[in-house]
């Protein structure tokens, strides 16, 4: 029988039926990160269980970490407990903890897939919903809650119902300033912010396979933001490149192995999709978001939307309520809307290509005098590679900040924010009320694009900074 | 996990679609290891005006409302974080249902793993709830019965719900899925043994 993706890793991964279409399925990975990672290692301890498998589980500090140039753990004082707390209970458990300036510390979802915990055809759980990111890889990669985490780390499995399986192909060739941020933020404009809920998805099509495995992790980061808990891309000889010798891929006979069954992963081509999408890649422009939903996003040439023209009452009040959060004119144009600070990182665009591509539309130029501008790096790792390609240069000439590793301003649990009422473009993945610090107004979008964005101190559309 | 079994009081209609968790609680206040004293804080930013006095025109903070145990929301609620401390806010806050056309996949499962009981009704009933609760100004309770899976409005309607077996099971005897688990330990290793038997490559490489 022709089965998906999704369907090939799920299937083996099951150890028992649970009855009302529930599993009992084994996770092969497990991240930990600081906001969630020590209390669950140590609830578990509480509760009276041990940590069967601690060389399955990878801890790294990222969400309430300084991103200042010489930070410590403790230059945010309440995420050095919590980070004592991770170090202590990863000590007492075994389990391998990426710490602070070391190598292969950074956004769990960045350390993950660089070091080769995160493999096609693993099962990888997290305790952050953007854990979807790893699914890029082709891995069976979701996000769970604080209970579910309790539950793998102390039995390596989670009851699980398995999901529908929706596809989505991008087909044709990228217009001009069209990035992988566009493509998922386009979908998520056309298909709503719970298309995906209930589904894993599969992006598939000629653009799929043309990006890179960073491109990948990009598309699949988002997939959360359209209410899929699950978002996959079938690994390919571009994913195997990319993995062959890192530091947690199997080497040898172990890899020639992994390699044969990698390949025998993507969909079956007679595969049946439950929903099966298709987007034209043709009708993709550069995006940005304009109020507080991720599917409340526009071309950068589009106008902001006019709520009394929205039949919908639900629809209409949060679009009314947005606009105003936003403080934003119904009808006009998004681009030239005036804004303060810019951001570059998250798991959603920390990587090296993305800091690449941001710093190619600045070289040369300068960020608008008002605008203050941050670029904080994935990992400890996409630190140093970009620090040797004189990245950091372009970016400090330009007038951005070269900072240290982290979550930073994508969720303000770190003691960074944007101010109140400041407007921000942002590479991140929520443009949430108060997302960024209470009262700051984000609006989402690829790296190229908020490196314009930082030029002209307003929203630009960045094929006017041709690099 | 506390039983589940009935419930009757006050609806509070947050009639938003959307409303993630984010919403219903500020990361900063989740930067501590703390499951309690989150319910002052759950929808900070809806209920404080930016001076922080109570905003008059928020739900939960209009009289008959204060102490309501049941939410009425619009599509998609609970969407965003996987932060369980959503859940904690909400139950720290009075609210141990939640009735919605649908919500968020991490949220929802979430829910059931602390005992508030997230319903998902069409978005015309749930209108209908709002409606039948305002008429009355909140002095006409809805009640719960999650072993006849029926919503009784406050006009007196029965309104059945689905939910899933397993979830209402767990809810009704209030069980912890890690001892259940445990009961599965024999094959949960029998499994693995097979797997490093046929998938060497997943273990051989993290190996301590």
């Amino acid at each position: 029988m022709p089965a998906t993706l999704f369907d090939k890793i799920w299937d083996p991964h099951v150890i028992a039926d649970l009855g009302s279409g529930w599993s009992l399925l084994h996770c092969d990975r497990v991240l930990l990160h600081d906001l969630s990672g020590g209390r669950a290692l140590r609830e578990v301890g509480e509760a009276g269980y041990a940590v069967p498998h601690p060389e399955l589980a990878f801890a790294t500090p990222d969400h309430a970490v300084a991103t200042s140039p010489g930070r410590t753990a403790e230059t945010f004082p309440k995420g050095g407990e919590l980070i004592a707390g991770l170090r202590k209970r990863a000590a007492d458990t075994g389990v391998r903890l990426f710490d602070l300036g070391q190598d292969g510390n950074g956004i769990v979802h960045v350390m993950g897939p660089e070091l080769g915990i995160v493999l096609p055809g693993t099962t990888v759980v997290c305790g952050d919903s953007h854990t979807c990111t790893n699914g890029g890889l082709g891995a069976l990669a979701f996000g769970i809650g604080a209970s579910e985490l309790r539950h793998v780390l102390a039995t390596q499995t989670l009851p699980q119902k398995k999901p529908k399986r929706m596809r989505i192909r991008f087909e044709g060739a990228a217009p001009a300033g069209v990035t992988p941020k566009d493509m998922i933020l386009h979908a998520i404009g056309r298909f709503g912010t719970a298309a995906g809920t209930g589904y894993a998805v599969e992006y598939a099509g000629s653009a799929v396979r043309a990006l890179s495995v960073e491109g990948r992790l990009t598309l699949c980061n988002l997939s959360i933001e359209m209410g899929a808990k699950m978002g996959m891309v079938a690994p390919d000889d571009v994913t195997f490149e990319w993995l062959a010798g890192r530091r947690f891929a199997p080497k040898g006979a172990a890899w020639d192995a992994a390699l044969a069954h990698w390949r025998s992963l993507p969909s079956d081509a007679d595969a049946v999709f439950d929903s099966d999408l298709l987007i034209s890649m043709a009708d993709i422009a550069p995006q940005i978001t304009w109020g507080t939903s991720p599917e409340q996003v526009l071309p950068v040439t589009g106008h902001v939307p006019d709520p009394a023209s929205t039949p919908d009452p639900i629809r209409r009040a949060a679009y009314e309520a947005a606009l105003a959060y936003m403080g934003l004119t119904p009808g006009q144009p998004i681009a030239g809307t005036k804004i303060d600070w810019v951001f570059i990182g998250s798991c959603t665009n920390s990587r090296i290509e993305d800091l690449r591509a941001a710093a190619a539309v600045l070289r040369g130029r300068k960020v608008a005098p008002h605008v203050t501008a941050w670029v904080v790096p994935g990992s400890e790792r996409v630190k140093k590679e970009a620090e040797a390609e004189g990245l950091d240069a372009a970016f400090t000439a330009a007038g951005f900040e070269w900072r240290e590793p982290g979550c930073a301003l994508c969720v303000a649990a770190n003691g960074e924010a944007v101010p109140p009422g400041a407007r921000c473009v942002s590479t991140s993945n929520r443009n949430f009320v108060g997302r960024q610090g209470p009262g700051a107004r984000t609006h989402l979008a690829s790296p190229a694009m908020a490196a314009a964005a930082a030029l002209a101190g307003a929203i630009a559309d960045v094929r006017q900074f041709a690099a | 996990m506390k039983k589940f079994t009935k419930l009757a009081g006050p609806a509070a209609p947050l009639m938003r679609a959307n409303v993630d968790t984010d919403l219903i609680i500020r990361i900063q206040r989740l930067v501590g290891t703390g499951r309690t004293g989150l319910g002052p804080y759950a929808f900070e930013n809806l209920r404080f005006l930016p001076d922080g006095s109570e905003n008059p025109d928020f739900v939960l903070n209009k009289a008959p409302y204060r102490e309501a145990p049941i939410l009425l929301a619009g599509a998609n609620f609970g969407c965003g974080s996987s932060r369980e401390g959503a859940v904690w806010a909400l139950m720290g806050a009075g609210i141990h249902c939640v009735i919605a056309p649908s919500f968020g996949d991490i949220f929802h499962n979430n829910c059931f793993q602390n005992g508030l009981l997230p319903i998902a009704l069409p978005e015309e009933v749930v209108k209908q709830i709002a409606a039948e609760t305002e008429a009355s100004q909140g002095a006409r309770h809805t009640a719960i019965d999650l072993v006849r899976q029926v919503v009784i409005t406050p006009e007196g309607a029965e309104i059945p719900f689905s939910i899933d077996a397993r979830k209402r099971d767990a809810m009704l005897e209030g069980l912890d899925d890690i001892a259940l688990t445990m009961r599965l330990k024999d094959q949960i290793e029998a499994w693995q043994k097979a797997d490093h038997a046929k998938r060497g490559w997943v273990w051989e490489s993290v190996k301590l």
